[in-house]
């Protein structure tokens, strides 16, 4: 076992964990920070973003346009003072990670170019083609790579946080590699480790995106706020649910029924195809029941038309829409609609954090689409983001490194007692059973279908109380799953049980949020409860983990100048 | 993947801990014409047989941690479709050729990181512009002129092509001389000079024999084999320029 110990700990290496590293690292050069990540970080999920990150770097764009797009997406459910905060910090990281190197699409001045996304009213998307997500990764990424103090665990799982007198005091990993447990001191950690998508069956993220710290703080005793607002993308590819970018309508692409006709001037004539995600993956979805949808061999969907782009300009601003349509469903979108439907995307809650990416226990901090601060309430724009990683992303290292610099190192009672529970659990437990009736692949899919299902687009009380109480018993079930792998070194079988035992957590502080909210708001759509009702929830939801079923309590919503009005379009 | 059809994936397996050394396994699965190999891999660890080990994330070709062995060749694995891959009714998978095996089809990935860090993979200034003062600007062309090895997802598929690194693991590889050549070429470096230290040497640029698998086999055609001509041909003419005009030698 190694003996480690950091200032700070950062559990994840996407965008918000190295942006929190690179600030901690620039802050103080003294400090010594340890980059945590169960993948190598240059793998994590951030790569996958496509279409861009929202700033305002033009004169005819200002700030308060800006924190009222992002208000009024939210559906007057994101903290204002947070919204104002992240909005005026855009700009200098955009810039900053022009100085790192990122390579920007440019407009003919030289200066950075910005395109039109959903819900934003001005041009505001900065870009680079189609694959803002994967420069931004691999910018940080390499630039990270500059800084000795930076020591990275690359491909170590964190199972478990260690809490010594209250306060965070490090972290429980697995050496996936090697096999081993150890634990790592800190002064401070920051949860980085993204969104939760895979609690879902037909999302757009990636393999490993099973809501880790979110789990990890949650059981820290720290809450989960607004889990129940879930983004569904209005454009993934049917089968895979691989994403296609908002670029596309951003850049002029239309949607269609299957007559051929704009069908959004039914649902949204003011904004078309330029609404805000929730409205659009609804307004799919009604298309579709209404019998206008194509049919294929994956289920109904619509068409994402883009053949009046033209080929030079899908060529230069939409490269990865031609290669994946081209390369997953063997179509050019130059001559055919690209077939689309709504899948899971994002999540808006998260750990609950102030706009300093502080929990209510002293020295954990979360950040990224793990965190919920909130900037993106019940509904996230498009590009809103990265923007919010790099943003938070900064705020968070150096609070967490003004925390470091003021603290003790924790005694380390705290770490021996977690670290010989996690051995317990995992190699005396968890990797002793046989493989029985239970399987993770099998309880995985069951969660994931009856998140599709129950707590997808559309909501009812007896969906939702049906799902709750399925999702009870696949936790009971879970106790009887087993591994048939008994060989360490690298053992997947067993992370993957690990990562169900944490998504398990985070469907069922979903389900029971949304359980809870009965009104319809943003991303969550209550069939049974249609309007907003702000007399009753304009308010957070926070899921603190209980025995059984989580206790559901709320925290008011900041309202700065923005006062709460019907969401028209 | 309840499939009509179904084929046998013949899998390179190799369990460090166990007591027998690496063998193949075949499988059968079931599967349709939209499914890739990636698919078939997670249809027999969910279905068939749960130790099956690999790595893999996005599915959709741009995290780069899938690559592998196809009938021989590298791929990513999530790219390549099994109606595609299969001969004689064999889709066989080995991990890449390029790095240790530590489990199945997991291949150590710490030599490429370290190949990778040896080019400075990072924007060079002799002084750094203060953020308030806003960006730089650059020109869509300069954007062209390093764009192609910006592009770079790290699946080390190139390494695993090259005859070179094979032969000689101390070479520094096509896709880290790729990325040296990214930001050489980027308006906002200034760090050619210390990059070219660590290049124009024996184990660098002059160790590439340019047989051109590497950029046959990248699936975000990067070009390392071009990158790594036009990096000769950079060092060449700098070597030059210093001994005729040392006065006047580039940054």
């Amino acid at each position: 076992m190694d003996r480690l110990a950091y200032d700070i700990v950062v559990v994840g290496g996407g965008a918000a964990g190295l942006r929190a590293a690179i600030a901690a690292a620039e802050s103080d050069p003294k400090l010594t920070i340890g980059l945590v990540s169960k993948v190598y970080p240059m793998r994590s999920h951030t790569v996958s973003a496509e279409g861009g990150t929202a700033a305002v770097m033009r004169e005819y764009d200002n700030f308060e346009l800006h924190c009222l797009d992002t208000i009024k997406g939210s559906d007057y459910l994101a903290d204002q003072d947070a919204v104002e905060f992240f909005v005026a910090h855009c700009p200098e990281e955009i810039i900053q990670l022009d100085h790192w190197g990122l390579p920007w699409s440019r407009d003919d001045d030289g200066k950075i170019e910005q395109r039109a996304f959903g819900g934003m009213s001005v041009k505001r998307t900065c870009f680079a083609a189609d694959k803002i997500g994967f420069h931004i990764l691999h910018t940080l990424f390499q630039t990270s790579m500059k800084y000795p103090q930076i020591v990275r665990h690359d491909e170590w799982f964190v199972t478990d946080l260690i809490v010594e007198n209250g306060a965070a005091a490090g972290v429980v990993a697995l050496d996936i590699r090697r096999g081993e447990l150890s634990y790592i001191n800190a002064k401070a950690v920051v949860l980085a480790t993204g969104g939760a998508g895979r609690v879902y069956e037909f999302t757009t993220n990636g393999f490993i995106k099973t809501g880790d710290g979110m789990a990890l703080a949650y059981r820290a005793g720290v809450p989960l706020k607004d889990m129940e607002m879930v983004q569904f993308h209005p454009t993934c590819l049917p089968g895979t649910g691989i994403l296609i970018t908002e670029a596309a309508r951003g850049e002029g692409g239309t949607l269609i029924n299957k007559d051929g006709e704009r069908f959004m001037k039914t649902y949204l004539p003011g904004k078309m195809e330029l609404g805000p995600r929730d409205i659009l993956s609804r307004s799919e979805i009604q298309e579709i029941r209404a019998g206008r949808g194509f049919e294929g061999p994956h289920g109904a969907y619509v068409g994402l038309d883009l053949r009046h782009l033209g080929e030079k300009a899908i060529d230069e601003r939409l490269p990865m829409v031609r290669e994946l349509a081209e390369k997953y469903l063997g179509l050019d979108p130059i001559h055919e609609p690209i077939p689309v439907r709504p899948g899971q995307h994002y999540i808006m809650g998260g750990v609950s954090t102030n706009m300093h990416g502080e929990t209510n226990v002293p020295g954990l901090y979360a950040v990224g689409e793990t965190a919920c601060v909130t900037i993106n309430g019940a509904n996230r724009l498009g590009s809103n983001s990265l923007s919010e990683c790099l943003v938070f992303g900064t705020a968070t290292g150096l609070s967490a490194t003004t925390y470091a610099k003021k603290t003790d190192w924790p005694r380390g009672t705290a770490a021996k007692e977690a670290l010989a529970k996690e051995e317990a659990r995992i190699f005396g437990g968890l990797m002793k059973r046989e493989v029985g009736k239970e399987s993770v692949s099998a309880i995985r899919k069951e969660m994931q279908q009856i998140m599709d299902r129950d707590v997808g687009i559309f909501r009812d009380e007896k969906g939702l109380t049906d799902a709750c109480a399925k999702l009870a018993t696949l936790r009971q079930r879970f106790a009887d799953v087993g591994v048939a792998d008994k060989d360490r070194v690298f053992n997947t079988e067993l992370t993957q049980a690990l990562e169900l035992d944490f998504m398990l957590d985070v469907a069922q502080a979903i389900a029971w949020s949304a359980l809870n909210r009965r009104e319809s708001r943003g991303a969550h759509s209550r069939t049974d409860y249609t309007n907003r009702d702000d007399a009753n929830y304009l308010k957070h939801s926070l899921a603190f983990r209980a025995d059984g079923a989580p206790r559901i309590d709320y925290l008011p919503v900041t309202i700065t100048k923005w006062q709460p009005q019907a969401r028209k379009y | 993947m309840a499939g009509e059809k179904s084929i046998t994936f013949r899998v390179r397996r190799y369990q460090p801990q166990g007591t027998k050394g690496p063998y193949y396994q075949d499988y059968n699965v079931p599967y349709r014409d939209d499914e890739v190999v990636l698919d078939g891999l997670n249809y027999i660890k969910d279905q068939l047989d749960p130790t099956l080990t690999f790595r893999w994330s996005c599915r959709m070709g741009i995290c780069g941690s899938c690559g592998m062995d196809v009938n021989g060749s590298p791929k990513l694995t999530c790219g390549t479709f099994i109606r595609d891959a299969g001969r004689g009714g064999v889709v066989q998978v080995d991990p890449l050729t390029s790095f240790n095996s530590i489990k199945d089809l997991v291949t150590d990935f710490d030599p490429f990181m370290d190949h990778f860090a040896h080019v400075k993979p990072w924007l060079i200034r002799e002084k750094e512009k203060p953020v308030a003062q806003g960006e730089y600007l650059q020109y869509p062309e300069d954007l062209t002129a390093y764009r192609q090895q910006s592009l770079c997802i790290n699946c080390t598929l190139c390494y695993a092509a090259c005859p070179v690194f094979q032969g000689d693991d101390r070479f520094v590889g096509p896709a880290s001389l790729a990325m040296a050549l990214r930001y050489i070429r980027d308006t906002r470096d200034q760090g050619a000079e210390q990059r070219f230290e660590r290049i124009s040497t024996e184990h660098g640029i002059w160790e590439c024999t340019f047989v051109g698998e590497c950029s046959v086999v990248c699936p975000k055609e990067v070009d390392p084999a071009g990158a790594i001509q036009t990096l000769k041909l950079m060092a060449t003419t700098r070597r030059m320029r210093k001994l005729l005009m040392p006065k006047s030698a580039p940054r």
